[in-house]
């Protein structure tokens, strides 16, 4: 969605790759907490640990709940932190719609859990410095949040 | 203003369910919410979260939000394999008897502040 001053490819470093279980309500949001985790024990300065925190969060809720699994990248790149998160769920239909806070197709499973409140992906875009989402419907849906430092 | 945990505890009756060697960290502000995708959108990090959901999310979410601990209202109080969750990530929990309404007003009284400031016009 915003393309500009992206940190060059060559200088990203692949971290750890985690796979999230889709619809595994019980274990939802560990890969998050595992990121926060790696990141703190490096040093990693508090107001972006939190975006970076909250934004892998919003993203694995996502994918356990929409779209059935997939996985999250962590890559490190000097002064920025790239997450790329990929599935192979149904893609999303009408990506300006999701992008607005407040719309939803949450199920009422999901907001039992207090989740699915039309929140996640406008909350990744105002954590990340730059988000960029490609979505095919019935194919699936890869974000590219990158955070600086 | 600002108030321990523990004297938090005190104010809300509280039991201390996890986590007492960090009855000591001092919180400004207070989110009372059952809505984890509104704490991660509006939240002050260094606050503290009222809940009356007690699953693992509302551990994980106060976690990933940076927040100092969370209060369970009307008396609740979630599975050992969420007061585990706390405990390995560091998160004092408490459970009062009282209402949100109730814990909510009992702390603002005493000087703790919500996050209305964080919400952006509409």
């Amino acid at each position: 969605m915003n393309h500009d001053s992206n940190p060059g490819e060559a200088a990203l470093e692949l971290l750890q790759s985690f796979s999230i279980k889709g619809d595994d309500f019980a274990s939802a949001g560990s890969v998050s907490l595992a990121i926060k985790r790696m990141l703190k024990e490096v040093g990693f300065p508090d107001e972006a640990l939190r975006r970076v925190a909250i934004s892998a969060f919003e993203a694995e809720m996502n994918v356990v709940m929409y779209a059935g699994g997939g996985e999250i990248r962590l890559y490190l790149a000097p002064g920025t932190v790239r997450l790329k998160v990929e599935d192979q769920g149904p893609g999303i239909d009408d990506l300006e719609l999701a992008m607005q806070e407040g719309w939803s197709t949450a199920t009422r499973q999901m907001r039992e859990m207090g989740f699915g409140a039309g929140m996640g992906l406008p909350n990744i875009q105002k954590n990340a410095d730059r988000l960029e989402v490609e979505t095919v419907p019935g194919t699936g849906t890869t974000l590219t949040i990158d955070i600086d430092i | 203003m600002s108030l321990t945990l523990e004297q938090i505890a005190q104010h809300l009756e509280a039991e201390v369910l996890t986590c007492p060697e960090h009855l000591q960290r001092q919180v400004s502000h207070a989110q009372g919410s059952d809505l984890m995708s509104d704490v991660l959108a509006f939240s002050n990090p260094d606050s503290l979260l009222l809940s009356g959901l007690v699953n693992a999310q509302v551990v994980r979410t106060a976690e990933v939000a940076g927040m100092l601990g969370i209060v369970f209202v009307r008396g609740k109080k979630p599975a050992e394999a969420v007061m585990l969750l706390a405990i390995e990530c560091e998160l004092p929990l408490f459970s009062t008897r009282l209402g949100m309404f109730d814990a909510c007003g009992t702390l603002f009284q005493q000087g703790i502040r919500g996050m209305s400031d964080l919400v952006r016009p509409r």
